[in-house]
Protein backbone atom coordinates (compact mmCIF):
# COMPACT_ATOMS: atom_id res chain seq x y z
CA UNK A 1 0.00 0.00 0.00
CA UNK A 2 0.90 3.56 -0.61
CA UNK A 3 1.25 6.08 2.49
CA UNK A 4 -0.56 8.97 1.15
CA UNK A 5 0.27 11.55 3.69
CA UNK A 6 -2.50 13.96 4.44
CA UNK A 7 -5.32 11.49 3.52
CA UNK A 8 -6.68 10.39 7.15
CA UNK A 9 -7.92 7.11 5.70
CA UNK A 10 -5.06 6.06 4.24
CA UNK A 11 -3.30 6.51 6.94
CA UNK A 12 -5.35 4.40 8.96
CA UNK A 13 -5.25 1.80 6.90
CA UNK A 14 -1.06 1.68 6.35
CA UNK A 15 -0.70 1.00 9.44
CA UNK A 16 -0.25 -2.92 9.93
CA UNK A 17 -4.10 -4.91 11.02
CA UNK A 18 -5.32 -5.90 14.07
CA UNK A 19 -5.78 -9.76 12.54
CA UNK A 20 -4.74 -10.21 9.54
CA UNK A 21 -7.15 -11.70 6.54
CA UNK A 22 -6.90 -14.97 6.72
CA UNK A 23 -7.35 -15.31 10.57
CA UNK A 24 -10.89 -12.87 10.05
CA UNK A 25 -12.19 -15.27 7.82
CA UNK A 26 -11.15 -18.45 9.34
CA UNK A 27 -12.21 -17.21 13.15
CA UNK A 28 -15.50 -16.45 11.75
CA UNK A 29 -15.80 -19.74 9.72
CA UNK A 30 -14.69 -21.61 12.78
CA UNK A 31 -17.18 -20.22 14.89
CA UNK A 32 -19.91 -20.93 12.43
CA UNK A 33 -18.75 -24.80 12.61
CA UNK A 34 -18.47 -24.86 16.15
CA UNK A 35 -21.94 -23.57 17.11
CA UNK A 36 -23.12 -26.54 14.54
CA UNK A 37 -20.93 -28.98 15.91
CA UNK A 38 -22.09 -28.56 19.22
CA UNK A 39 -25.51 -28.52 18.57
CA UNK A 40 -25.64 -31.87 16.52
CA UNK A 41 -22.90 -33.00 19.47
CA UNK A 42 -25.13 -32.32 22.06
CA UNK A 43 -28.32 -34.11 20.33
CA UNK A 44 -25.92 -37.09 19.93
CA UNK A 45 -24.90 -37.17 23.26
CA UNK A 46 -28.31 -37.29 24.58
CA UNK A 47 -29.13 -40.70 23.21
CA UNK A 48 -26.43 -42.39 25.07
CA UNK A 49 -25.43 -39.66 28.22
CA UNK A 50 -22.75 -42.20 29.74
CA UNK A 51 -19.20 -42.25 29.11
CA UNK A 52 -16.97 -45.01 29.80
CA UNK A 53 -13.42 -46.38 29.19
CA UNK A 54 -11.75 -48.91 27.55
CA UNK A 55 -12.89 -50.76 24.47
CA UNK A 56 -16.82 -51.30 25.10
CA UNK A 57 -19.38 -49.82 27.40
CA UNK A 58 -23.70 -50.05 27.64
CA UNK A 59 -26.37 -49.91 29.60
CA UNK A 60 -25.32 -52.89 32.22
CA UNK A 61 -21.85 -52.29 32.02
CA UNK A 62 -20.01 -49.82 34.25
CA UNK A 63 -19.57 -46.40 33.21
CA UNK A 64 -17.15 -43.71 34.00
CA UNK A 65 -19.58 -40.69 34.08
CA UNK A 66 -23.15 -40.68 34.09
CA UNK A 67 -24.07 -37.33 33.00
CA UNK A 68 -26.95 -35.67 34.06
CA UNK A 69 -29.49 -35.68 31.24
CA UNK A 70 -31.67 -38.30 30.45
CA UNK A 71 -31.40 -40.71 27.26
CA UNK A 72 -33.41 -39.42 24.79
CA UNK A 73 -34.37 -42.48 22.49
CA UNK A 74 -34.62 -42.28 18.81
CA UNK A 75 -32.79 -39.38 18.57
CA UNK A 76 -33.30 -37.40 14.73
CA UNK A 77 -31.05 -39.63 11.84
CA UNK A 78 -30.14 -35.79 10.82
CA UNK A 79 -28.01 -35.32 13.72
CA UNK A 80 -24.97 -37.23 13.00
CA UNK A 81 -24.43 -35.95 9.02
CA UNK A 82 -24.79 -32.60 10.47
CA UNK A 83 -22.05 -32.94 12.80
CA UNK A 84 -19.76 -34.77 10.19
CA UNK A 85 -20.90 -31.55 7.86
CA UNK A 86 -19.89 -29.00 10.14
CA UNK A 87 -16.79 -31.01 11.07
CA UNK A 88 -15.92 -30.87 7.50
CA UNK A 89 -15.84 -27.25 7.69
CA UNK A 90 -14.31 -27.18 10.48
CA UNK A 91 -11.16 -29.44 9.39
CA UNK A 92 -10.80 -27.47 5.77
CA UNK A 93 -11.08 -23.76 7.97
CA UNK A 94 -8.84 -25.18 10.48
CA UNK A 95 -5.69 -26.38 7.76
CA UNK A 96 -6.72 -23.18 6.33
CA UNK A 97 -5.86 -21.26 9.33
CA UNK A 98 -2.79 -23.52 10.03
CA UNK A 99 -1.34 -23.81 6.71
CA UNK A 100 -1.85 -19.72 6.57
CA UNK A 101 -0.65 -18.87 9.99
CA UNK A 102 2.68 -20.36 9.23
CA UNK A 103 3.19 -18.90 5.71
CA UNK A 104 2.24 -15.18 7.14
CA UNK A 105 4.02 -16.16 10.51
CA UNK A 106 1.09 -15.34 12.29
CA UNK A 107 2.20 -17.93 14.66
CA UNK A 108 5.87 -16.66 15.12
CA UNK A 109 4.40 -12.64 15.35
CA UNK A 110 1.23 -13.39 17.04
CA UNK A 111 1.08 -15.91 19.26
CA UNK A 112 4.63 -17.48 20.20
CA UNK A 113 5.59 -16.31 23.32
CA UNK A 114 8.85 -14.59 23.55
CA UNK A 115 11.44 -16.63 25.76
CA UNK A 116 11.68 -13.55 28.56
CA UNK A 117 8.16 -13.61 29.27
CA UNK A 118 8.19 -17.78 29.68
CA UNK A 119 9.14 -17.35 33.27
CA UNK A 120 6.59 -18.10 36.04
CA UNK A 121 6.46 -14.24 37.51
CA UNK A 122 6.00 -12.99 34.32
CA UNK A 123 3.05 -15.77 33.73
CA UNK A 124 1.67 -15.08 37.14
CA UNK A 125 1.88 -11.49 36.57
CA UNK A 126 -0.26 -11.36 33.41
CA UNK A 127 -2.76 -13.46 35.06
CA UNK A 128 -3.14 -11.29 38.11
CA UNK A 129 -3.21 -8.58 35.68
CA UNK A 130 -5.99 -10.17 34.47
CA UNK A 131 -7.86 -11.34 37.83
CA UNK A 132 -7.58 -7.58 38.54
CA UNK A 133 -9.36 -6.10 35.31
CA UNK A 134 -6.22 -4.28 35.34
CA UNK A 135 -6.41 -2.14 32.08
CA UNK A 136 -3.85 -1.90 30.11
CA UNK A 137 -1.81 0.97 27.60
CA UNK A 138 -2.95 1.12 24.37
CA UNK A 139 0.53 -0.66 23.02
CA UNK A 140 0.69 -3.48 25.24
CA UNK A 141 -3.35 -3.80 23.86
CA UNK A 142 -2.16 -4.22 20.43
CA UNK A 143 -0.37 -7.51 20.94
CA UNK A 144 -1.21 -10.82 23.07
CA UNK A 145 0.20 -10.86 26.79
CA UNK A 146 2.20 -14.35 27.29
CA UNK A 147 -1.06 -15.78 29.13
CA UNK A 148 -2.99 -15.28 26.16
CA UNK A 149 -0.16 -16.25 23.63
CA UNK A 150 0.00 -19.81 25.58
CA UNK A 151 -3.68 -20.34 25.61
CA UNK A 152 -4.41 -19.64 21.63
CA UNK A 153 -1.79 -21.90 21.02
CA UNK A 154 -2.82 -24.91 23.16
CA UNK A 155 -6.53 -23.97 21.48
CA UNK A 156 -4.93 -24.61 18.06
CA UNK A 157 -2.29 -27.03 18.42
CA UNK A 158 -3.77 -29.28 21.60
CA UNK A 159 -7.55 -29.03 22.03
CA UNK A 160 -8.48 -28.81 18.55
CA UNK A 161 -6.10 -31.16 17.21
CA UNK A 162 -7.08 -33.79 20.34
CA UNK A 163 -11.11 -33.22 19.01
CA UNK A 164 -10.44 -34.61 15.27
CA UNK A 165 -7.92 -37.64 16.68
CA UNK A 166 -10.61 -38.54 19.32
CA UNK A 167 -13.48 -38.35 16.64
CA UNK A 168 -11.84 -39.89 14.04
CA UNK A 169 -10.53 -42.69 16.69
CA UNK A 170 -14.30 -43.84 16.67
CA UNK A 171 -14.56 -44.27 12.93
CA UNK A 172 -14.34 -48.17 11.85
CA UNK A 173 -13.07 -47.35 8.55
CA UNK A 174 -10.65 -44.59 9.85
CA UNK A 175 -9.45 -47.12 12.51
CA UNK A 176 -9.19 -50.02 10.21
CA UNK A 177 -6.55 -47.95 8.10
CA UNK A 178 -4.85 -46.17 11.50
CA UNK A 179 -5.83 -48.82 14.37
CA UNK A 180 -3.31 -46.52 16.69
CA UNK A 181 -6.00 -43.52 16.57
CA UNK A 182 -7.99 -45.68 18.92
CA UNK A 183 -5.51 -47.89 20.42
CA UNK A 184 -3.25 -44.90 21.81
CA UNK A 185 -6.08 -43.36 23.64
CA UNK A 186 -6.93 -46.58 24.95
CA UNK A 187 -10.02 -47.79 22.82
CA UNK A 188 -13.59 -46.83 21.33
CA UNK A 189 -15.15 -45.52 24.23
CA UNK A 190 -11.77 -44.12 26.01
CA UNK A 191 -11.73 -42.02 22.53
CA UNK A 192 -15.42 -41.21 22.96
CA UNK A 193 -14.99 -39.94 26.15
CA UNK A 194 -11.74 -38.12 25.96
CA UNK A 195 -13.84 -36.48 22.84
CA UNK A 196 -16.39 -34.62 25.27
CA UNK A 197 -13.62 -33.89 27.83
CA UNK A 198 -11.65 -32.02 24.61
CA UNK A 199 -14.72 -30.11 23.85
CA UNK A 200 -15.16 -29.23 27.51
CA UNK A 201 -11.80 -27.87 27.33
CA UNK A 202 -12.93 -25.84 24.38
CA UNK A 203 -15.91 -24.50 25.76
CA UNK A 204 -14.14 -23.48 29.35
CA UNK A 205 -11.45 -21.38 26.71
CA UNK A 206 -14.53 -20.05 25.09
CA UNK A 207 -16.22 -19.18 28.41
CA UNK A 208 -13.19 -16.70 29.58
CA UNK A 209 -12.85 -15.45 25.65
CA UNK A 210 -16.34 -14.58 25.14
CA UNK A 211 -16.02 -13.04 28.84
CA UNK A 212 -12.88 -11.32 28.01
CA UNK A 213 -14.11 -9.85 25.20
CA UNK A 214 -17.20 -8.70 26.25
CA UNK A 215 -15.32 -7.06 29.67
CA UNK A 216 -12.67 -5.24 27.16
CA UNK A 217 -15.50 -3.89 24.44
CA UNK A 218 -17.34 -6.09 22.87
CA UNK A 219 -18.21 -4.15 19.79
CA UNK A 220 -14.65 -3.12 19.01
CA UNK A 221 -13.31 -6.67 19.24
CA UNK A 222 -15.83 -7.75 16.90
CA UNK A 223 -15.45 -5.02 14.85
CA UNK A 224 -11.50 -5.99 14.75
CA UNK A 225 -12.20 -9.44 14.23
CA UNK A 226 -14.21 -8.63 11.19
CA UNK A 227 -12.75 -5.19 9.17
CA UNK A 228 -8.94 -6.38 10.87
CA UNK A 229 -9.20 -2.37 12.48
CA UNK A 230 -9.72 -1.35 15.99
CA UNK A 231 -12.18 1.53 16.08
CA UNK A 232 -10.39 4.86 17.94
CA UNK A 233 -10.04 4.11 21.98
CA UNK A 234 -10.95 0.14 21.62
CA UNK A 235 -8.91 -2.26 23.63
CA UNK A 236 -8.44 -5.50 21.71
CA UNK A 237 -8.16 -9.17 23.37
CA UNK B 1 -6.14 1.89 -6.85
CA UNK B 2 -4.88 2.03 -10.65
CA UNK B 3 -6.98 1.04 -13.34
CA UNK B 4 -4.27 -1.54 -14.58
CA UNK B 5 -4.54 -3.31 -11.24
CA UNK B 6 -8.21 -3.22 -11.42
CA UNK B 7 -7.92 -4.65 -14.81
CA UNK B 8 -5.46 -7.53 -13.72
CA UNK B 9 -7.67 -8.69 -10.63
CA UNK B 10 -10.69 -8.76 -12.85
CA UNK B 11 -8.62 -11.09 -15.37
CA UNK B 12 -7.29 -12.95 -12.54
CA UNK B 13 -10.62 -13.22 -10.36
CA UNK B 14 -12.18 -14.47 -13.84
CA UNK B 15 -9.78 -17.21 -14.65
CA UNK B 16 -9.94 -18.26 -11.25
CA UNK B 17 -13.32 -18.95 -11.25
CA UNK B 18 -13.42 -20.87 -14.66
CA UNK B 19 -10.34 -23.02 -13.37
CA UNK B 20 -11.96 -23.41 -9.93
CA UNK B 21 -15.74 -24.57 -12.09
CA UNK B 22 -13.83 -27.08 -14.48
CA UNK B 23 -11.74 -27.90 -12.05
CA UNK B 24 -14.78 -29.22 -9.29
CA UNK B 25 -16.73 -30.51 -12.90
CA UNK B 26 -13.75 -32.48 -13.77
CA UNK B 27 -12.99 -33.77 -9.81
CA UNK B 28 -17.05 -34.48 -9.85
CA UNK B 29 -16.60 -36.45 -13.23
CA UNK B 30 -13.81 -38.27 -12.01
CA UNK B 31 -15.14 -39.28 -8.29
CA UNK B 32 -18.35 -40.88 -10.05
CA UNK B 33 -16.36 -42.84 -12.35
CA UNK B 34 -14.19 -44.25 -9.40
CA UNK B 35 -17.14 -44.71 -7.51
CA UNK B 36 -16.62 -41.97 -4.65
CA UNK B 37 -20.07 -40.45 -4.63
CA UNK B 38 -22.75 -42.12 -2.12
CA UNK B 39 -26.55 -42.33 -3.35
CA UNK B 40 -27.66 -39.88 -0.84
CA UNK B 41 -25.34 -37.04 -2.04
CA UNK B 42 -28.19 -34.77 -2.35
CA UNK B 43 -28.86 -31.43 -0.50
CA UNK B 44 -26.26 -29.83 1.96
CA UNK B 45 -25.46 -32.24 4.41
CA UNK B 46 -24.87 -34.64 1.31
CA UNK B 47 -21.40 -32.56 0.78
CA UNK B 48 -20.67 -33.50 3.86
CA UNK B 49 -21.59 -37.31 3.35
CA UNK B 50 -19.61 -37.30 -0.10
CA UNK B 51 -16.67 -35.66 1.32
CA UNK B 52 -16.12 -38.25 4.19
CA UNK B 53 -17.67 -41.54 1.40
CA UNK B 54 -15.01 -40.26 -1.24
CA UNK B 55 -12.21 -39.96 1.76
CA UNK B 56 -12.35 -43.35 3.34
CA UNK B 57 -13.05 -44.66 0.07
CA UNK B 58 -10.00 -43.48 -1.12
CA UNK B 59 -8.04 -44.51 2.32
CA UNK B 60 -9.67 -47.87 2.79
CA UNK B 61 -9.29 -48.88 -0.97
CA UNK B 62 -7.14 -52.00 0.07
CA UNK B 63 -9.52 -53.47 1.71
CA UNK B 64 -8.36 -52.37 4.94
CA UNK B 65 -9.45 -54.49 8.02
CA UNK B 66 -11.18 -53.43 11.10
CA UNK B 67 -9.35 -54.60 14.48
CA UNK B 68 -9.84 -57.96 15.88
CA UNK B 69 -9.97 -59.02 19.35
CA UNK B 70 -9.58 -61.59 21.92
CA UNK B 71 -11.72 -64.46 22.53
CA UNK B 72 -11.13 -62.65 26.28
CA UNK B 73 -12.21 -59.59 25.06
CA UNK B 74 -15.58 -60.77 24.68
CA UNK B 75 -18.58 -58.93 26.15
CA UNK B 76 -21.12 -60.45 28.51
CA UNK B 77 -23.47 -57.43 28.04
CA UNK B 78 -24.35 -57.18 23.88
CA UNK B 79 -27.11 -55.07 23.78
CA UNK B 80 -29.97 -54.35 20.74
CA UNK B 81 -32.12 -51.74 19.20
CA UNK B 82 -35.12 -52.84 17.62
CA UNK B 83 -38.09 -54.90 17.76
CA UNK B 84 -38.53 -58.52 16.61
CA UNK B 85 -40.17 -59.23 12.66
CA UNK B 86 -44.00 -59.73 13.39
CA UNK B 87 -44.03 -60.87 9.88
CA UNK B 88 -45.99 -64.34 9.77
CA UNK B 89 -43.94 -66.15 7.38
CA UNK B 90 -40.96 -65.43 9.90
CA UNK B 91 -43.15 -66.66 13.28
CA UNK B 92 -43.70 -69.62 11.11
CA UNK B 93 -39.89 -70.67 9.91
CA UNK B 94 -38.97 -69.53 14.10
CA UNK B 95 -41.19 -71.70 15.63
CA UNK B 96 -39.51 -74.61 13.39
CA UNK B 97 -36.43 -73.96 13.98
CA UNK B 98 -35.78 -72.03 10.21
CA UNK B 99 -35.72 -75.54 9.01
CA UNK B 100 -37.86 -73.96 5.64
CA UNK B 101 -36.20 -70.07 5.72
CA UNK B 102 -34.33 -69.78 2.63
CA UNK B 103 -31.83 -66.70 1.44
CA UNK B 104 -32.72 -65.56 -1.64
CA UNK B 105 -30.18 -63.79 -3.95
CA UNK B 106 -31.36 -62.20 -6.94
CA UNK B 107 -31.56 -59.10 -9.16
CA UNK B 108 -27.82 -58.81 -11.11
CA UNK B 109 -26.37 -62.50 -11.26
CA UNK B 110 -25.76 -64.47 -13.68
CA UNK B 111 -27.29 -67.22 -11.80
CA UNK B 112 -29.85 -66.31 -8.92
CA UNK B 113 -29.47 -68.86 -6.36
CA UNK B 114 -31.12 -69.59 -3.14
CA UNK B 115 -29.83 -70.63 0.30
CA UNK B 116 -31.19 -72.59 3.06
CA UNK B 117 -29.34 -72.05 6.20
CA UNK B 118 -28.11 -75.58 6.45
CA UNK B 119 -26.30 -75.01 2.55
CA UNK B 120 -25.15 -71.85 4.14
CA UNK B 121 -23.68 -73.56 7.15
CA UNK B 122 -21.88 -76.39 4.18
CA UNK B 123 -20.27 -73.46 2.46
CA UNK B 124 -16.51 -72.23 4.16
CA UNK B 125 -17.29 -70.60 7.74
CA UNK B 126 -15.29 -67.90 9.21
CA UNK B 127 -15.17 -66.51 12.24
CA UNK B 128 -14.44 -62.90 13.46
CA UNK B 129 -14.33 -61.32 16.85
CA UNK B 130 -15.30 -57.72 16.55
CA UNK B 131 -16.36 -54.23 18.05
CA UNK B 132 -19.85 -53.78 17.30
CA UNK B 133 -20.48 -50.21 17.78
CA UNK B 134 -24.37 -48.44 18.22
CA UNK B 135 -24.65 -44.67 16.64
CA UNK B 136 -26.09 -43.75 20.30
CA UNK B 137 -22.47 -44.46 21.56
CA UNK B 138 -22.43 -48.00 23.10
CA UNK B 139 -20.77 -50.59 21.83
CA UNK B 140 -19.21 -54.21 22.85
CA UNK B 141 -17.15 -56.46 21.66
CA UNK B 142 -18.72 -60.20 19.80
CA UNK B 143 -17.47 -63.29 17.72
CA UNK B 144 -19.47 -63.57 14.79
CA UNK B 145 -19.55 -66.81 12.85
CA UNK B 146 -20.62 -67.36 8.87
CA UNK B 147 -20.00 -67.03 5.24
CA UNK B 148 -17.92 -64.61 3.69
CA UNK B 149 -20.68 -62.73 1.59
CA UNK B 150 -18.02 -62.62 -0.88
CA UNK B 151 -17.99 -66.24 -1.49
CA UNK B 152 -21.99 -66.23 -1.74
CA UNK B 153 -21.63 -63.52 -4.47
CA UNK B 154 -18.79 -65.87 -6.04
CA UNK B 155 -21.26 -68.91 -6.71
CA UNK B 156 -24.19 -66.58 -7.85
CA UNK B 157 -21.92 -64.71 -10.25
CA UNK B 158 -22.75 -60.84 -10.14
CA UNK B 159 -22.74 -58.91 -13.11
CA UNK B 160 -19.95 -55.96 -13.43
CA UNK B 161 -22.38 -53.41 -13.43
CA UNK B 162 -23.52 -54.41 -10.09
CA UNK B 163 -22.79 -51.11 -7.68
CA UNK B 164 -24.96 -51.85 -4.44
CA UNK B 165 -25.89 -55.30 -2.75
CA UNK B 166 -29.41 -54.52 -1.04
CA UNK B 167 -30.50 -56.58 1.92
CA UNK B 168 -34.05 -57.15 3.26
CA UNK B 169 -34.60 -58.50 6.46
CA UNK B 170 -38.80 -59.57 7.26
CA UNK B 171 -41.37 -57.21 8.17
CA UNK B 172 -40.93 -55.22 11.55
CA UNK B 173 -42.96 -52.19 13.05
CA UNK B 174 -41.64 -48.88 12.74
CA UNK B 175 -40.96 -46.26 15.11
CA UNK B 176 -45.01 -45.41 16.24
CA UNK B 177 -44.83 -49.20 16.34
CA UNK B 178 -47.96 -49.65 14.49
CA UNK B 179 -47.78 -49.74 10.49
CA UNK B 180 -45.77 -52.63 9.56
CA UNK B 181 -43.07 -51.85 6.96
CA UNK B 182 -40.06 -53.46 5.46
CA UNK B 183 -37.04 -51.61 6.25
CA UNK B 184 -33.94 -52.70 3.75
CA UNK B 185 -30.27 -50.93 3.32
CA UNK B 186 -27.66 -51.74 1.11
CA UNK B 187 -23.73 -51.71 1.25
CA UNK B 188 -21.49 -50.93 -2.25
CA UNK B 189 -19.38 -53.59 -4.21
CA UNK B 190 -16.29 -52.60 -2.23
CA UNK B 191 -17.81 -53.64 1.01
CA UNK B 192 -20.17 -56.84 -0.10
CA UNK B 193 -16.05 -58.20 -0.87
CA UNK B 194 -14.57 -56.83 2.07
CA UNK B 195 -13.07 -60.17 3.73
CA UNK B 196 -14.77 -59.27 7.14
CA UNK B 197 -17.94 -59.15 5.39
CA UNK B 198 -20.29 -62.05 6.41
CA UNK B 199 -23.77 -63.74 6.56
CA UNK B 200 -23.44 -64.62 10.06
CA UNK B 201 -25.54 -67.36 11.65
CA UNK B 202 -23.36 -68.21 14.30
CA UNK B 203 -22.65 -65.56 17.68
CA UNK B 204 -20.28 -66.05 20.51
CA UNK B 205 -20.23 -69.96 19.71
CA UNK B 206 -23.74 -70.14 19.17
CA UNK B 207 -26.55 -69.90 16.75
CA UNK B 208 -27.51 -66.65 16.09
CA UNK B 209 -30.08 -65.40 19.25
CA UNK B 210 -33.36 -64.20 17.78
CA UNK B 211 -32.27 -60.48 19.52
CA UNK B 212 -29.51 -60.68 17.36
CA UNK B 213 -31.11 -61.20 13.83
CA UNK B 214 -32.00 -65.02 13.88
CA UNK B 215 -30.95 -66.83 11.68
CA UNK B 216 -28.86 -64.65 9.37
CA UNK B 217 -27.67 -61.33 9.97
CA UNK B 218 -25.06 -59.20 7.99
CA UNK B 219 -22.26 -58.02 9.83
CA UNK B 220 -19.63 -55.57 8.31
CA UNK B 221 -16.28 -55.18 9.88
CA UNK B 222 -15.89 -51.04 9.01
CA UNK B 223 -19.28 -49.85 9.52
CA UNK B 224 -22.02 -48.78 12.74
CA UNK B 225 -24.38 -51.10 14.67
CA UNK B 226 -27.15 -49.73 12.29
CA UNK B 227 -26.04 -51.03 9.18
CA UNK B 228 -26.17 -54.88 9.58
CA UNK B 229 -29.71 -55.76 8.52
CA UNK B 230 -31.02 -58.35 10.85
CA UNK B 231 -33.63 -61.58 9.93
CA UNK B 232 -32.45 -61.80 6.22
CA UNK B 233 -35.12 -62.53 3.62
CA UNK B 234 -33.81 -61.84 0.65
CA UNK B 235 -30.72 -60.19 -0.95
CA UNK B 236 -30.45 -58.10 -4.19
CA UNK B 237 -27.67 -56.98 -6.68
CA UNK B 238 -28.90 -53.88 -8.15
CA UNK B 239 -27.11 -50.94 -10.15
CA UNK B 240 -30.15 -48.52 -9.54
CA UNK B 241 -28.37 -45.36 -7.56
CA UNK B 242 -32.49 -44.49 -6.39
CA UNK B 243 -32.83 -47.97 -4.40
CA UNK B 244 -30.59 -47.76 -1.49
CA UNK B 245 -31.97 -47.85 1.30
CA UNK B 246 -35.59 -47.22 3.21
CA UNK B 247 -35.37 -46.87 6.74
CA UNK B 248 -33.29 -44.73 9.31
CA UNK B 249 -30.47 -42.85 9.11
CA UNK B 250 -27.70 -41.65 6.20
CA UNK B 251 -26.96 -44.47 3.71
CA UNK B 252 -22.89 -44.08 4.84
CA UNK B 253 -23.26 -42.23 7.85
CA UNK B 254 -19.56 -41.28 8.36
CA UNK B 255 -19.55 -44.96 10.30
Amino acid sequence: MIYQPGVEVAVEKASAPRHIAIVRITHWIVVLSVVGLFASGIRILESHPRLYWGETGSVGTESLIDLPIPFIIGPSVWNRPTHFFFAWILVLAGLTYVAGGFVTHHFRHDLLPAKTDLRWNRIAGAVSEHLRWKRRSANAASTYNVVQRLTYLAVVFAVFPGILWTGLAMSFGVTSVFPILATAVGGHQSARTLHFVFVTLLLLFLLVHVLMIWLAGFWSNVRAMITGYIPQGGKAR
Amino acid sequence: MSRNLTRRTFITAGLTTAASASGLGAAVYFADRYGLIPPDHAGILGIGETLTYATQRLLTSGHSLAREFKRSDISKIAPVNGPHPIDEKYRAFLADGFKDWRLSIEGLVARPVSFSLEELKRLSAESHILLHACEEGWSYIAEWTGVRLATVLGLVETRPESRYVVFEPFANPNQSGRVVRVLWDSIDMADAFHPQTLLAYGMNGEDLPLDHGAPVRLRLGRHLGYKNTKYLSRIVLTDRRDYYRKGRGTWYGGI
